[in-house]
This record gives C-alpha cells, sequence and structure tokens, in this order.
C-alpha cells in the first residue's frame, strides 16, 4: 500500500553515483599550479637552509663545508645587522604612519563629492602605478638633488640652506620617496572600503545628530578598522623589502645610513659573494616576513568566502 | 513516450539528508507539481531528476531507461530556471538556439526550430534582443522557448512564477496551461503556492522534510487529504483545526465532542478511533456557516472584505481563533457575536498521530481513491 | 553662495591641491622631457619654456632602448598569459568543484606570495646561473609567471565565483560541458574580470623592481632595469632620461586607470573588496 515514503529504519544500499571520475578531473587542472608554486615555495627555501650552514663563497668556491651555525653567529653579531633591522623598522613604521594616517584622510575627503572628482582621483592614485626606478630617479635628480633639485630651488628662494638629502638624510629620503609611492594605495583601498559603507548608516546617524567630526570618530573609522588592519600588513610585507629605491639612490649609503634588511643580504650575496652569510640573512628575512604574515593570512582566510 | 519514475532516491548533503526515500511515478503527459514548504526538498528533488545533483542512493529511470550516471544534457529533458538563467551576452535568438548549436545542428534547421518555438511564445519581435533588454515576463518566456527548442522528453519547472509580479503570475498560469496542452509534454513543476499547484496540476506531490506526504489530484487532496500537514497545506485560506474526544460511534458516523463543549457526528469510518481518544477536528473557513446558534459561538475579532467574498477571523470560548469564509455581503462586523454551523459531510477528522480517519463518502470530483497513501505526520 | 556650494567649492581646493601635490613630481618629469637638456638643469628651474620633443625622438632612436622595452613587453605579457593559461583551470575547478580543501589551498597559494624576495635571492640566482637563465627573458617570464600566479588564481576564483550558478546549469542541461562552458559561458560572462586581472598581472611584472634588477644584466633587462642603470647623476642627461621614463610609465598609467576599482581586490588579496 505504501508508495510513497519508505519508513525511516529501511535500509537503504549506499550506492553512490561515479564520483571518482568527476574528482580526479578537477586535480588534474589544479595540479599545474599546485605543483609549480610548491616547487617554487620549497626548493629555493631549502636550499636557503641549507646554504645557511655553509661556507660557501662564489669567489672561492671550492671552499666549501659545513659551519653549522657560525654563519648565523656571525649575521647576530654583525652591528650591521643592527643597524639595518633598525633601519628597516624605521622604514616600514614611518610609511605605515604616513601612508595610513594620510590615506585615512583622503579617503574620507575623496569620498566626498567635489568639482573634477575622477579627474583629481587618477591624479592621485598614479605614483603607485610609477616603477619605483623611475620614481627613485625623480625624487633624486630632479627634486632632492642639491644643486639642480626643486626643493634645493625652493628652500634657496625662502632663504633656507639647502639640504644634501642622500647625505645628510638619506634614511628619511627613502622614507619620503616611498611613502609618496604607497600613500596612493592606501588611499584607494580605504576609499574603495567607505564607498562599501552603507550610506542608510550614516543618513540615521545624520538624523540622530552626528556632525562631520562623530561621523568621522563614530562611523566611518570602526568601519575602516578592518580595513586598515589589512593595508597595514600587506604594506608591511613589502615594504620590508624595499630594495629598487636604495638601489638607485644611496646603495645603502652613506655608510650603513640606509641599509635595510634586503640591501644587506644583497650586499653579502651579490657584492660580496657571500652565499652563506647571505643565506642566513634570508632565513632571518624570512622568519620576520612569516610573523607578519601570520595576521594577514588570518585576515585574508576569513574573507575567502568570496 | 515520456514518463518518469523515481525508486526509492535518497540525497544527502555531507551529514544532512534532505530527501529520505521518495518513490514516485510520472505519467507521460501528465502536469506533475511538487509542493511544499521551503525547504521540503521540493527542488532538489527536481534537480536530481534534471542531473544537476548527484543521487546518493535510489534510482531516476525515464522512459524506463535509468538516467543515475547519463549527463544532463544528454537526458531529453529541458529546464526552466526561477532565475530564467538567461545567457545574458547572447541575443534571445542565440539562448533559444544555444543548445542546438552545441548539438552541432546547422544553421538552418536551428534557425527554423528557433522561429517555431518563437511563434508558440510570441517571441518574433524580440528574436534581436539581449535579455537585459527584456521585461521580467518576455524573458521568462525566452526561457521556456529555450527549453521547448530542445524538444524534450519531459519540461522541468524550478518555481518559475516566483520573481513574477501577481498580474503577471496569473497570466502566465493560464499560459503554462495552455502551453501543456499545446505540447502534450509530461511536465514536472515546482512551487511552494499552492494556488500554483491545484491550478494547473494534474497531479501534485506534496513533500516536507525530504518525504512525499501525498500524491493525487487536486481536488483528491482537498477533499481527502491523508494528514494534518497536508490539510493546512492545501486549500486558502487554511482550514481550521479544533481538538476534541470521540464519545462514540455508530453507522456512518463518528461522535465526537469539542474542547468548546458542543458535540458533532461527523461523517467518518467507524473503528479507527476508540471512545474517549483524542481527535482533531478540521472545518475550511467554506465549509462554516454563519448563524444565529450552532456549534460554535464566536466573537469576530477582524472583518476581511475582498468584495467577491469576505473573512471573517472569530475567536471562540475556548480561545482558537478561526477563519470562517462569508458571503461578499455578509452584514456581520467587527466585535459581533456570532454563531458557527457546519454540515456532518464536511468535517475532516484526524486521529491522535495526525492521519485522517478516512470519510464516509469520497467526494464525486476527487476521483479513484489512489493506490499510493502518505506517510502520517507524527 | 549657498553653504552647500561653499562647501563644495573648499572641498574642491582642498582635494585638487593634494591630488596636484601627489602628481606633482611625475608632472615635473613628464615637464622635464620636453625641455632642452640645458634647461632641464636650470636654476631656477623653469615651468615655462618652449617644449620640444626632440628627446622622445633621440630616446627612441637608441637601439637599445627599444631592446629593453621589448623586454618589458615580452616579459609582462609573456609571463600575463602564461599565468592565465596555469590559473583558468585551477581557478575554474575551486570555483565550481570545491572541496573541503579548497579554502586552505586558496589560503596557501596566497601565502607564497608572503616570502621576501631576498630571502631567496641566492639560490635563485645560483640555479638561474646555473642553468643559464641569468640575463635571459624567459629566466624572468618564469620568476614573475610564478609569482603573480596566486593573484591571478584569486582573482579569477573570485570572478568567477560571480557567475551566477544557474546560468551555468542552464548551459550545462543545453550540453555544455568543461571548456564548451569555459569558451562559451564562463569567459564571455567574467571578461572583465579577466580583463582586469590580466591588468594588474602585467602592472605588476612591469614595475617589478628587484627580480629585474638582480636576474638580468645587458640582455634581458627590462625598462627598470635599463632606468637604473642611470642611478649616477651625469648632469646633460636629465631631459632624455625623463623622456625615456614618461615613456616607461605611461602605459602602466594608463593600464592602473582602467582597472583601478578591481584592482583593490587583487592587491589585497580579497580582503576588501
Amino acid at each position: 500500500m505504501e508508495t510513497a515514503a519508505a519508513p525511516a529504519n529501511a535500509p537503504a544500499p549506499a550506492r553512490r553515483a561515479a564520483r571518482r571520475g568527476g574528482r580526479d578531473k578537477t586535480l588534474l587542472l589544479k595540479l599545474p599550479s599546485v605543483l609549480l608554486l610548491l616547487a617554487w615555495s620549497t626548493i629555493p627555501l631549502a636550499m636557503t637552509l641549507w646554504f645557511s650552514f655553509q661556507r660557501y663563497n662564489l669567489l672561492n668556491p671550492e671552499e666549501r663545508g659545513f659551519l653549522g651555525i657560525e654563519n648565523y653567529h656571525f649575521l647576530l653579531t654583525d652591528t650591521g645587522l643592527a643597524t639595518a633591522i633598525w633601519n628597516t623598522l624605521l622604514l616600514v613604521g614611518w610609511v605605515l604612519l604616513v601612508t595610513v594616517g594620510l590615506g585615512t584622510l583622503l579617503a574620507v575627503l575623496f569620498d566626498q563629492d567635489f568639482f573634477g572628482r575622477g579627474v583629481a582621483r587618477v591624479l592621485l592614485i598614479a605614483p603607485f602605478f610609477v616603477m619605483p626606478t623611475v620614481s627613485a630617479l625623480v625624487w633624486k635628480n630632479l627634486l632632492m638633488h642639491p644643486v639642480n633639485g626643486l626643493f634645493a630651488f625652493l628652500l634657496h628662494s625662502v632663504g633656507l640652506p639647502t639640504i644634501d638629502w642622500f647625505a645628510d638624510l638619506p634614511l628619511t629620503a627613502i622614507i619620503i620617496m616611498v611613502a609618496w609611492q604607497w600613500l596612493p594605495f592606501a588611499a584607494l583601498i580605504l576609499l574603495t572600503a567607505i564607498q562599501a559603507l552603507d550610506p542608510e548608516r550614516k543618513e540615521a546617524a545624520r538624523m540622530d545628530g552626528a556632525g562631520p567630526i562623530s561621523m568621522f570618530f563614530f562611523i566611518i573609522l570602526p568601519h575602516l578598522a578592518r580595513p586598515i588592519g589589512v593595508v597595514v600588513m600587506i604594506e608591511s610585507l613589502f615594504l620590508m623589502s624595499i630594495f629598487a629605491e636604495i638601489f638607485v639612490t644611496t646603495s645603502g649609503g652613506p655608510g650603513l645610513a640606509s641599509t635595510n634588511l634586503p640591501f644587506l643580504i644583497y650586499r653579502y650575496a651579490l657584492l660580496d659573494f657571500d652565499v652563506g652569510g647571505a643565506s642566513a640573512g634570508g632565513v632571518l628575512a624570512i622568519v620576520l616576513a612569516n610573523v607578519v604574515a601570520i595576521f594577514l593570512m588570518r585576515s585574508v582566510a576569513r574573507n575567502l568566502e568570496a | 513516450m515520456a514518463n518518469v519514475k523515481i525508486d526509492n532516491v535518497r540525497k544527502s548533503f555531507g551529514d544532512v539528508e534532505v530527501i529520505k526515500g521518495v518513490s514516485l511515478e510520472i505519467a507521460d503527459r501528465e502536469f506533475v507539481v511538487f509542493v511544499g514548504p521551503s525547504g521540503c526538498g521540493k527542488s532538489t528533488l527536481l534537480r536530481l531528476i534534471a542531473g544537476l545533483e548527484e543521487i546518493t542512493s535510489g534510482d531516476v529511470f525515464i522512459d524506463g531507461v535509468r538516467m543515475n550516471d547519463v549527463a544532463s544534457a544528454k537526458r531529453g529533458l529541458a529546464m526552466v530556471f526561477q532565475s530564467y538563467a538567461l545567457y545574458p551576452h547572447m541575443s534571445v535568438a542565440d539562448n533559444m538556439g544555444f543548445s542546438l548549436r552545441l548539438a552541432r545542428v546547422p544553421k538552418e534547421e536551428r534557425e527554423k526550430k528557433v522561429r517555431e518555438a518563437a511563434r508558440i511564445l510570441q517571441l518574433e519581435p524580440l528574436l534581436a534582443r539581449k535579455p537585459k533588454e527584456l521585461s521580467g515576463g518576455q524573458r521568462q518566456r525566452v526561457a521556456i522557448g529555450r527549453a521547448i527548442v530542445r524538444n524534450p522528453k519531459v519540461f522541468l519547472f524550478d518555481e518559475p512564477l516566483s520573481n513574477l509580479d501577481a498580474a503577471l503570475r496569473v497570466q502566465m498560469r493560464i499560459e503554462l496551461t495552455r502551453l501543456h496542452d499545446e505540447l502534450a509534454a509530461t511536465m514536472i513543476y515546482v512551487t511552494h503556492d499552492q494556488i500554483e499547484a491545484m491550478t494547473m496540476a494534474d497531479k501534485i506531490v506534496v513533500l516536507q522534510a525530504g518525504v512525499i506526504e501525498q500524491v493525487g489530484s487536486p481536488l483528491d487532496l482537498y477533499h481527502h487529504p491523508h494528514n494534518l500537514f497536508v490539510a493546512g497545506f492545501i486549500g486558502s485560506p487554511k482550514m481550521n483545526f479544533l481538538r476534541g474526544t470521540v464519545t462514540g460511534s455508530k453507522d456512518g458516523a463518528v461522535s465526537v465532542r469539542l474542547a468548546v463543549g458542543e458535540a458533532l457526528d461527523v461523517s467518518a469510518e467507524a473503528g479507527h478511533a476508540s471512545e474517549g481518544a483524542p481527535v482533531t477536528l478540521g472545518v475550511r473557513p467554506e465549509d462554516f456557516t454563519v448563524g444565529e446558534g450552532g456549534l460554535l459561538r464566536g466573537e469576530v475579532l477582524v472583518v476581511e472584505r475582498l468584495g467577491g467574498s469576505t473573512f471573517l477571523h472569530v475567536k471562540t470560548g475556548s480561545g482558537d481563533l478561526l477563519t470562517v469564509q462569508a458571503d461578499g455581503d455578509s452584514p456581520v462586523r467587527m466585535h459581533d457575536r456570532i454563531g458557527l454551523q457546519v454540515r456532518p459531510g464536511d468535517c475532516h477528522l484526524f486521529d491522535q498521530t495526525g492521519l485522517a480517519i478516512p470519510r464516509i463518502s469520497r467526494h464525486p470530483l476527487a476521483g479513484e481513491k489512489p493506490a499510493s497513501t502518505g506517510r502520517a505526520v507524527t | 553662495m549657498n553653504r552647500a556650494l561653499r562647501r563644495k567649492w573648499t572641498l574642491t581646493a582642498v582635494a585638487w591641491a593634494v591630488a596636484l601635490l601627489a602628481f606633482f613630481p611625475i608632472f615635473w618629469m613628464v615637464l622635464a622631457s620636453f625641455k632642452t637638456e640645458i634647461e632641464a638643469v636650470s636654476t631656477p628651474p623653469r615651468l615655462f619654456f618652449r617644449p620640444t620633443i626632440e628627446n622622445y625622438f633621440v630616446v627612441q632612436a637608441r637601439a637599445d632602448y627599444l631592446k629593453f622595452a621589448w623586454n618589458s613587453i615580452v616579459i609582462s605579457f609573456g609571463s600575463t598569459l602564461l599565468a592565465l593559461a596555469i590559473a583558468v583551470p585551477a581557478s575554474y575547478a575551486m570555483a565550481f568543484s570545491p572541496t573541503k580543501r579548497t579554502k586552505s589551498t586558496l589560503v596557501w597559494m596566497l601565502s607564497t606570495k608572503f616570502l621576501p624576495p631576498v630571502g631567496v635571492l641566492v639560490p635563485v640566482y645560483l640555479i638561474f646561473r646555473d642553468t643559464g637563465l641569468l640575463d635571459v627573458r624567459t629566466g624572468l617570464l618564469i620568476v614573475y609567471t610564478l609569482i603573480n600566479l596566486p593573484i591571478v588564481v584569486w582573482m579569477l576564483f573570485s570572478f568567477f565565483k560571480e557567475v551566477p550558478r544557474e546560468i551555468l546549469e542552464a548551459g550545462r542541461m543545453d550540453g555544455a560541458v568543461a571548456w564548451g562552458e569555459i569558451y562559451h559561458l564562463l569567459l564571455p560572462l567574467s571578461l572583465p574580470g579577466v580583463a582586469s586581472t590580466s591588468l594588474l598581472a602585467i602592472i605588476l611584472s612591469w614595475n617589478e623592481a628587484f627580480w629585474s634588477l638582480n636576474l638580468t644584466a645587458a640582455n634581458a633587462a627590462p625598462l627598470t632595469a635599463f632606468i637604473a642603470s642611470f642611478s649616477s647623476p651625469e648632469g646633460l642627461f636629465w631631459a632624455k632620461l625623463s623622456a625615456a621614463s614618461t615613456m616607461a610609465i605611461a602605459p602602466i598609467l594608463v593600464f592602473g586607470w582602467m582597472s583601478q576599482r578591481q584592482l583593490v581586490r587583487g592587491l589585497t588579496f580579497g580582503a576588501v573588496k
């Protein structure tokens, strides 16, 4: 009589539809990407680790041998390392401060309606798309040059002494250049985030009597908390690896005044040809980067529901 | 010939079983409607037939051929989606002809079939337009046209009218029924709207929580619901339910005393419930008559006037809220105290497990009693 | 002037001041490219002068500039195409046949970008040296494909997921399978997303300035390295260098302007949309 629902306790043979074929097919599609990235992320890393325990100098390639942790010992006792790390922190810290602070304000500003907003926005964003070597040369020679640069001219015309940026304030000069390049990044990201803010929330706040200051502190800033976190983390990761600007302008100098960690390692590797030492430095850089990356990954993973 | 057989099909998503052993037979040229509340599994069942989801266990047969492992496009089906799912970057003509193009049908024949489908649905002037230039109703028809072009054995519809406004929905209902007649095709239609089910179906399948509650013709379900769920789901406004106890039975009737106090004889088969057993009495709003005395008395809380009929929401002495359908000219007003009467033959009786106690006689329009019966609601 | 209008003008003034200030170095460089060499380094610097386009001709006539420009083009476009070819199937698979491991795979892929390049400078350099990939376009192309692959996969994945599932199901009912589905439906419907992903990859490759500086020399250097080679000042060069730089950055400025909205997604690895 009962042909509709089978009683719940009747055994149902678990016959799986052919799933195996389907799963293999997608695996093949994913395999190239996964394998390539796996190779890229593990093999060089393993080699760096290996080299860091070796004595290996490209000038005397025959003289190889196991050094244990001597490379690390040498690295960690090198005063240059402390300077490099300190410079890295200064560079990252100041650039973050300027880009995020100013970027937030600019994002709020550019969210408003004003004349020619589209064009102004294009102008604001442009510096991020200029290649680092070009921007370095522009700053070094056209703007900051102690003789021919525009800044020299401007300071001179108001009676101030000219600043020889790259000799006297090399790290500051680098910081200014890098901040200029990355400000658009922060501003663009935060502007996009602000524009995602539900207009009804702002209207409700306005009905409740919020003026622009209150609006900023109670509505906009909390909304931006997460994007600012993302910007900070992503910028940190990339700022820790700043290289080209230093390479093109000061070569880390004078002395080590504008050397950051990547440049220091570069010097070990391709100027001193000390593979062992450079590898130890590389391991250090990787460890530091991982610390920041862990926080970033959690934020990314949370948002990955796309 | 295009019949469909579903044999003890189950579907799980991970650990959650959403279709719990459904068996069903659909005859050639039938218009079958799967209906039920949200989450009952009706769309999932449709998608299992279509091949868009994989069957966990059980079989689906179309014309006697097992379709479990056959690709969707090769099952001889066509589907109309709730959101129409038209290809936005193609013209109406290309949308309708896409399947033929993939099957490498020569251009001339393709164009002929598209034109024919367009003629049936009055889409000819729109063939060159893109979907975004069309209204909702027009897009709906293109989606149907896309299905017609494939000349399928079975048409599948997944809540196709939900995105249309009320007036358009009524119009499309008529068109779909007419289409069914003209194409003489088997159609399986999913909806949550029991009015669509009642007006269009040859056969209705009521689903709840992955299980078939009842299968039958619209009037069969209306007059002879197998359990409380089906009784409450079919018919709008919903059937009224009152608690009572069996006081005795005689030939051709069961005596029931309501919790409210009144007693009446219901034309139901004796022997299904013993004396003293709790039962539920079901009365449809349209089966109540308003009078002075009667089975029940109550105060009118709300009067809804539709012009052609009036719905009274009445609160009885025991606190039950009843819906009563009265004449469009009914003089009843808010706060009136009225009496309600009902004929014993119009009542439904359900035992304590929710299963219907069979009525003495079958309604003449309800057709033969089907072989299948529904599962009780516990 | 009523208050709203006055406010708008104030905002305009402030915003434009900031925008012009930010753009100024670029503007100054472009200006210099139209000056003669003397004018370019004159003190006081001149804002008004008679412009000349001679510098552009001179730069373009130099065979090596064209070679380096061509290197940039080949490497950027080549690595982007290669990355797309590898990423499209993977993103397709992950978007439409997700498994329990899909999410962690994506996160892992993105994590490979967090590796500081300097950490693997040594082994990559040595491997390239020993396999003859140093100072060869292919070498840099491979590196760029690898470092951009995570972003390309991720961006394509997120754009593919935005294609309404029902349209693809309708396609499946109509008979489109796998490659047919990708070709007829997926790519046309996600074309803007694929375009902006490609633009971002091109921009990142074009501007990349670590591997390009360390893995190339006279032969395979792209424009980044070419321009870097002029870091030692030689007074009479600025106008021409500015012209060369302007040409080097112009296409990227246009690309960036065209895709700025969508770039946000790729640049923040999806954390901001």
